[in-house]
């Protein structure tokens, strides 16, 4: 890659706020950085991950909404974790996790545990206990 | 406060290398840094999923380039690790109290400074804490263009965020850094060590075989789990391949700058030459990308498309195979 080949191709994911650095070769056939400001299929695949994330919450959010899970299910895809990783930092088997999912659970867990699951998914622990869905953002 | 020298970097661990010995007085680049610590790597992990996706890395697992680094130099480190927060934090404050700068573990996915669309959970990213202003701490983060600065209670999650690899609170800092090095020892040492990680590991996912495995797994993506997980897997791949760190292309790029400093510092043209070749196997890297944005952007799959794909890896196999075949040979 050639010094003027490195790509410029902004694309609103980081408001031109954040430049990269690459190796790019200098007319003098010399190694030297360069920053750049985006590539489109970089910008691509990000913009695809994010879609992705995007749909599964709002996939579990319906799912919650139509009584099938507890808010513990939305929270995990809103913090993009998965069921291992939640679990782990719960503190808790992956098939107690998958129990605190369904809502006739969910309603009795203990204060505890509600603070310690809010605490993961950085929101109020009165705002999980009401089941009160803080919606998504994904970057833009 | 410690005056700490940042210098943005492509990426984030030879980044904390380079910026951290400077501080001692010992001079060394970003890309030498990644090679004399043999960074340079490939491997297909399909059992190895991150949120349900196949892994692709482009360079050595991480911490390796490191541990590497500071033998082949002779840099002693000291390190440590963490049952609890509150222990971690306080080590942190004594260490940096000092007028030391500590270079730690964390998850990009609680850093508030961090570019908003890279925060997934990525549990192995370098940064440099180098002192404290009020509560909040400040960061020289590699691969930011400034220092920035970080709220207590964000870093601690950080630096303990749950997953693999666990950080676990692990921070460390140098205790004797020589002043001058000769690197010539360690710049043979290293490329020894790529040459063989690139071409013997006796397992078909890594080295120049993994890129072969890849090629044959990417051919089948559209029949075996339909257009929007074949899409998802390219994006995966793509992302490795060019997200921040990489150097663009993979690493290939910033391995070619490090040839190109070694032939130069070695007076030692055929590094030089193969420094030239391996920026081509580069660009062939970045057509690659290229094209498997384009078909990630199309959604429907077709199997065409990613026939092409499958081939140019193939390709590129082999060019990276004859390079490091080339590179094996030289003579010092």
């Amino acid at each position: 890659m050639k010094k003027d080949e490195v790509p410029q191709d902004g694309d609103n994911l980081h408001h031109g706020t954040f430049k990269q650095l690459f190796y790019a070769v200098d007319p003098s056939g010399e190694y030297a950085p360069v920053s750049s400001i985006g590539w489109e299929p970089e910008n691509v695949a990000l913009g695809q991950a994010w879609e992705e994330v995007e749909q599964r919450v709002n996939e579990t959010r319906d799912r919650v909404l139509a009584g099938q899970l507890s808010p513990i299910a939305y929270y995990m895809e809103r913090t993009l974790l998965d069921l291992p990783l939640l679990a782990r930092k719960a503190g808790k088997f992956q098939w107690q996790v998958k129990r605190h999912m369904k809502p006739a659970v969910f309603k009795n867990l203990g204060a505890t545990l509600l603070a310690r699951y809010a605490a993961i998914f950085s929101i109020p622990a009165d705002a999980l206990q009401k089941g009160k869905l803080v919606p998504f953002k994904r970057p833009q | 406060m410690t005056a700490f020298n940042h210098v943005q970097t492509a990426h984030c661990e030879s980044g904390v290398i380079s910026n951290m010995f400077r501080h001692y007085g010992l001079q060394i680049s970003e890309p030498m840094a990644f090679g004399i610590g043999a960074g340079i790597f490939f491997g297909h992990l399909p059992m190895v999923k991150v949120n349900g996706v196949p892994g692709t890395t482009y360079r050595i697992w991480p911490g390796a380039i490191f541990s590497r680094v500071c033998k082949r130099l002779g840099v002693k480190m000291e390190s440590h690790k963490f049952s609890k927060p509150e222990k971690a934090m306080q080590a942190l404050d004594d260490v940096i109290e000092k007028g030391i700068p500590v270079g730690m573990l964390s998850s990009v996915y609680y850093l508030p400074y961090f570019p908003e669309s890279y925060r997934f959970h990525f549990n192995a990213h370098n940064l440099v804490v180098f002192g404290k202003q009020g509560r909040d701490y400040l960061v020289s983060d590699p691969v930011m263009d400034t220092t920035t600065v970080i709220d207590p209670e964000s870093l601690a999650q950080a630096r303990f965020a749950k997953g693999f690899p666990e950080p676990k609170g692990k921070m460390y800092y140098p205790v004797s850094v020589p002043q001058q090095v000769d690197f010539a020892k360690p710049i043979q040492e290293g490329i020894k060590q790529a040459c063989y990680y690139m071409l013997k590991i006796p397992m078909p996912q890594f080295g120049v075989k993994g890129i072969r495995y890849l090629a044959k797994r990417v051919k089948k993506y559209p029949e075996k789990v339909g257009d929007r997980r074949a899409g998802l897997y390219l994006g995966n791949i793509i992302r490795m391949q060019e997200e921040i760190g990489t150097g663009g292309a993979g690493f290939r790029f910033m391995y070619a700058a490090f040839l190109q400093e070694a032939g130069t510092l070695l007076n030692n043209n055929e590094l030089k030459a193969i420094g030239k070749e391996l920026t081509a196997v580069g660009d062939l890297w970045r057509n690659f990308a290229f094209s498997a944005g384009r078909v990630c952007k199309a959604r429907a799959a077709d199997t065409v498309s990613y026939n092409e794909l499958s081939n140019m890896l193939l390709h590129i196999a082999d060019e990276e195979e004859k390079v490091f075949r080339r590179l094996s040979k030289v003579k010092f």
